[in-house]
């Protein structure tokens, strides 16, 4: 069976691009083969910094045939349509179609369309230009003198040459016949830009291999990271030194090179002064070089570069060289440290930096990085009555949890902020655990970085986070697809990863609502923000609002003004400054004419109820990710908290319902969703689990009849007839009680045994009673004990989304 | 590397500042470029000489190599720092359109100038170029020797808000770190300028370093900022009023703009008074966004216009 071998030659391409577009290459090619009816035994793709190739095996020689019936007018229709068919058939005359008959339509043409599959290598000659047309590189270009007309090619950089072979291993392949903008497609390729720049001849893909080798290219990626990988340690054990791995690093280096060639070279001991991270951080960013450690665990003076020649000189150049540029780079990142060394020491430096803050911007709708802080102040202060955390300490690691942007180092190398704070704090006498809340309130960064678990840094870590994620849902910047610039989903993922592995029970919305406030607040202190008084509805037009004055703060008269659905304008002053007299608040008749409004921020209440189910996404993608049940979750989300109560007698359907605010303690939902697992996976919970479907699914067909909520109202136990559901209602009254006691607890497994307890009476019920009596008061009294059923189980899950 | 070998010593891009530049100027005129001089105005990159932001648009056939003194008076360091001056040269080649062995002959250059690609490691490493003020972007690398950034590459794609076409490749030398690199010194201030020993050696250092106290004083510390605030309106406004002075008359039979050059030297004005007034400290944060879109605005409308010149295509 004959392969294809399709290369794409061109200049450089980004390292970070590579893998993804040998990806691409290998789907759209095989998906427009596949469509075409053509199947293949194997694909492969491959990316060099100046190819991407494509190896198809197995293909047939040819497209299959196919046979299409395709049916036409009626016999004896208008001269018009049988025209038509013939045209949209490809028949010459009506003749060549067939009649067929149908007892309702009488007789009619069929055209039989047999398509003779094309030879495979055709079909190939159409396809590979559209792949190169439409390919999706993140960023494309236009190069040469094609580029005067529009419309032209566009590659990631210029495209070079194109090799497209196309045959068995017995003959000499043929080359797929195409041209895109005047590039032909052929079987020349180029070797290594310097050791072979030379025209090479291939055949297919085992010599185009072999002989890339040759001319000092590995083509496959993985090779090259093993070479470097492997090269790095012998030349770090040869020191009797240890490779820090790196793989992010190692990924792009491998993008770098067509034939990889490691050296270490090394640096002025004097250097290992500097914090090893900034020197990592330095190397590593900036030349893409690795660092290496000493059998003492500390770092060594040495790095290891990866070259793309094997040198003339055996590589003493691109050594001297690289310690240079190298030697540069530490003198300033040594430089920057001892500035920061000295300015860190001085009197109240902190609080000089912290003014500072107020020239920079955080984002242009949320003011500046000093707002920014004060906010996380105000919130982490707040959060302390939850985490236990000491007050003072959280409000002075949140004083300085950013002060370290402002040093030359991070300035430098952002990558190691949090870290170089934590260093100069812990230089400058701060608290121990000051300190490394500064460095921990970033964390976690992701699913499986640490969570800080030392309260203060838990509690700055929370506030920095939720400062972030309300101010940018009140600005409404939220994510959207694959566009999270701000990082939101992480934060998200962030707060429940320290509420759940700290055992925090947070009422999110209380946090959300109060620093909605902080938000708007601290807006307030640079730009007039007019809200509509929850009492005065209507538009912008003759509104009479009050205003939000410089420094206020906050108060209860304020608060009972506004609600769930106030709109706050931030508004632009057109001319004349307001003072507002005592310092306080004061009411002002706004009118149009005297502000322009600049943008206005998200209602509170949708503020909340929008965040929380975002939290709740999160939280689902979270527990997935453990391989928790994804239904499970959606199962406990979907019960309620706010149920009146869960006595069998009383309560209506809307108790029931889920309310955005009863899922807000994600620790509990947590919790919930793993005693529900635990639950189901006893004969008890299965068992119980059809009960309630098979109530939920009576119930559901017979409120179509009689109206939702007909059966809500209590059952009348004088009105039962048999001992089962005498045993059931008896058996509901103590289950529910059990239960309520145990969520308030809140104790999860108590409140499934509680549960369990109704699998025998429920199985007896469904057994000894017909739901369906004829006597309509009977009826309606059991199908009231089921809904009393399903009112209990719903206290601790919808069990209606759980699967099976 | 005969020619190399040809050159006398003082001559040797590896020994004399003047003779890097000499050198890559005749090997770029031997590959046809116009040779210019630089452009006898403040600016920060030896792309905001028209040469390139300008004649870089259009349909007509450009190539040209120069030396551009290029200031940016935020990079001041009163002499203190060998890496980082507020004046420094760059080499700049523009060739419209793009010819297909652009990275040939950069290699062919720094061969030249005596980079051996067989000992050195010469690297094309992703930098997607973007100048905010110019209201341009292209995609390219810098290029690395030996892990060191010695050259950008880039293939505009727009300039001035216009798009390219044909695209022009541009290269930039910089001048100070390739010499440094070749000569061997750790100081920029240390460059052996003309090529010569003894007495009649005149380092980098004499000519520059008063120059780089000086300057460094003035951006940060004396420039009037009133009357720079007062530039920049200034210029403004004449870019703009020279720009529609220059506007063909309507049912005039020549329809092409006639004062695109001398608009083009205010724009070029304003964005050296913004970047006096950044060094300065006197912008905030929020203000520098509508500086630097201000300018781009300028040059917008100068690509605008110089589309509808002779040398533009029009």
């Amino acid at each position: 069976m004959p392969d294809l071998l399709f290369e794409l030659f061109s200049e450089e391409i980004p390292a970070r691009m590579q893998a993804q577009a040998a990806a691409d290459l290998q789907r759209l090619v095989t998906n427009a083969l596949v469509e075409a009816g053509v199947t293949y035994e194997g694909a492969r793709a491959f990316a060099t910094p100046r190819r991407i190739a494509l190896h198809v095996a197995g293909l047939p020689a040819r497209q299959p045939d196919t046979r299409e019936e395709r049916k036409g007018p009626r016999v004896g229709s208008p001269e018009g349509a049988i025209q038509g068919f013939l045209k949209s058939a490809g028949l010459a005359d009506i003749s060549e179609a067939k009649i067929e008959s149908d007892p309702k339509k009488g007789e009619f043409y069929v055209a039989i369309i047999d398509k003779k599959g094309r030879a495979t290598i055709e079909l190939l000659a159409e396809v590979l230009p559209g792949v190169i047309r439409a390919f999706p590189w993140p960023k494309s270009m236009r190069w040469g003198k094609a580029s005067a007309s529009p419309g032209s090619l566009r590659w990631v950089r210029p495209l070079r040459s194109i090799v497209a072979t196309f045959g068995t291993d017995t003959e000499d392949p043929e080359i797929v016949p195409f041209d895109i903008d005047g590039l032909k497609a052929g079987n020349i390729t180029y070797g290594h830009r310097f050791h072979a720049p030379d025209a090479i001849r291939v055949k297919r893909f085992d010599d185009y291999v072999t002989k890339l080798e040759a001319a000092k290219v590995v083509l496959d990626a993985e090779r090259r990271k093993e070479i470097i990988r492997a090269d790095a340690k012998t030349l770090a054990f040869a020191q009797g030194l240890e490779l820090i791995e790196d793989e992010g690093l190692l990924d792009e280096v491998a993008g770098l090179v067509e034939w990889p060639v490691v050296l270490m070279g090394s640096f002025d001991e004097a250097f290992l002064d500097v914090p090893g991270e900034v020197i990592r951080a330095t190397i590593r960013a900036n030349q893409k070089c690795f660092v290496l450690r000493g059998a003492d665990g500390k770092l060594a003076n040495r790095f290891l570069m990866v070259a793309n020649i094997a040198a003339k000189d055996g590589g003493k150049t691109i050594i001297a060289g690289n310690e240079r540029v190298i030697r540069a780079r530490l003198s300033d990142a040594k430089f920057f440290w001892e500035t920061d060394k000295r300015i860190w020491a001085a009197d109240n430096v902190e609080l000089k930096r912290l003014e500072r803050f107020r020239n920079v911007t955080f984002h242009e709708k949320l003011g500046s990085q000093y707002e920014r802080i004060e906010r996380i102040r105000a919130l982490a202060k707040e959060l302390c009555k939850v985490t236990g955390a000491d007050e003072a300490k959280v409000d002075r690691a949140a004083q300085l949890a950013k002060l370290d942007l402002q040093t030359e180092v991070v300035g430098e190398f952002p990558e190691v902020q949090g870290l170089m704070g934590r260093i100069y704090a812990t230089l400058n006498g701060e608290d121990a655990s000051v300190a490394a809340a500064i460095e921990e309130h970033y964390k976690p960064l992701g699913p499986t970085d640490r969570v800080p678990n030392d309260p203060v840094a838990v509690t700055v870590a929370l506030a920095d986070k939720l400062d972030t994620l309300v101010g940018f849902w009140a600005i409404d910047e939220k994510p959207t697809g694959s566009k999270d610039p701000y990082a939101l989903r992480r934060a998200a993922l962030g707060v429940i990863r320290l509420v759940v592995e700290n055992g925090l029970r947070l009422d999110l919305a209380a946090f959300i609502n109060f620093q909605f406030l902080q938000i708007v607040e601290s807006i307030g202190f640079t730009k007039p923000v007019v809200f509509q008084p929850a009492d005065s509805p209507g538009g912008w037009d003759g509104l009479t609002s009050s205003f939000i004055a410089r420094g206020r703060s906050r108060g209860d008269d304020w608060e009972a003004l506004f609600n769930d659905d106030t709109i706050f304008r931030v508004c632009y002053q057109k001319d004349g400054e307001f003072e507002d007299g005592d310092g306080r608040s004061f009411s002002w008749n706004i009118f149009e004419e005297d502000y322009e409004q600049l943008w206005a921020l998200i209602p509170r209440g949708q503020v909340r109820a929008d965040l929380l189910s975002f939290f709740h996404d999160r939280l689902k993608v979270m527990l997935r990710d453990k391989g928790a049940r994804h239904d499970l979750v959606d199962a406990v989300l979907g019960n309620g908290r706010i149920a009146k109560s869960s006595e069998v007698g009383t309560g209506s359907r809307e108790d029931f319902a889920s309310k955005e605010d009863s899922n807000d303690d994600l620790l509990l939902v947590t919790r919930r969703v793993e005693a529900l697992g635990k639950f189901l996976d006893t004969e008890d919970g299965k068992s119980l689990l059809a009960g309630s479907k098979r109530a939920a699914n009576i119930l559901r067909a017979e409120e179509k009849k009689d109206g939702e909520g007909t059966f809500e109202a209590p059952a009348d136990p004088a009105g039962f007839t048999e001992g089962a559901e005498k045993a059931l209602h008896a058996a509901l009254v103590a289950a529910g009680n059990e239960a309520e006691a145990a969520l308030a607890v809140p104790d999860y497994e108590a409140a499934m045994r509680a549960l369990s307890t109704l699998r025998a009476p429920v199985d007896a019920f469904f057994e000894a009673v017909m739901v369906n009596a004829e006597d309509a008061a009977i009826r309606k009294n059991r199908l009231a004990l089921l809904a009393a059923f399903r009112r209990v189980t719903r206290r601790i899950a919808d069990f209606s989304k759980i699967a099976g | 590397m005969t020619a190399l070998e040809n050159l006398p010593p003082h001559l040797r891009p590896d020994r004399s500042f003047q003779g890097l530049i000499l050198t890559l100027q005749n090997f770029w005129a031997s590959k046809g470029c116009v040779i210019l001089q630089p452009y006898d105005m403040e600016v920060g990159a030896g792309t905001f000489h028209p040469a390139t932001t300008l004649r870089s648009l259009g349909p007509k056939r450009w190539n040209a190599a120069y030396v551009q003194p290029s200031r940016r008076p935020k990079d001041g360091r009163y002499g203190d720092n060998p890496n980082r001056f507020q004046h420094y040269y760059q080499f700049q080649v523009i060739l419209k359109p793009s010819p297909e062995n652009l990275q040939e002959l950069y290699l062919e250059s720094l061969a030249a100038i005596g980079i051996d690609p067989l000992v050195h490691d010469i690297r094309f490493v992703e930098d997607d170029w973007e100048s905010p003020t110019v209201g341009a972007w292209g995609l390219g690398w810098e290029c690395w020797c030996d892990g060191m950034e010695v050259s950008q590459f880039t293939y505009f794609q727009q300039v001035a808000g216009q798009e390219c076409a044909p695209v022009a490749g541009e290269l930039t030398y910089g001048l100070e770190r390739l010499a440094m690199y070749l000569q061997g010194v750790n100081n920029g201030f240390e460059l052996n300028f003309n090529g010569l020993e003894g007495d009649d050696k005149v380092t980098y250092g004499e000519v520059f370093r008063q120059a780089e106290e000086e300057y460094s004083r003035h951006n940060f510390e004396y420039a009037d900022t009133e009357k720079l605030f007062r530039n920049f309106a200034d210029a403004e406004k004449e870019c703009r009023a020279l720009l529609a002075a220059g506007e063909p008359q309507e049912g005039a039979n020549d329809q092409r703009h006639r004062q695109v050059l001398p608009a083009y030297d205010q724009c070029i004005k304003a964005s050296h008074a913004f970047n006096l007034l950044d060094a300065r400290g006197v912008i905030s944060v929020t203000e520098r966004q509508s500086y630097i879109l201000r300018v781009r605005e300028l040059a917008k409308a100068c690509g605008a216009a110089w589309v509808k010149t002779e040398a533009g295509g029009a």
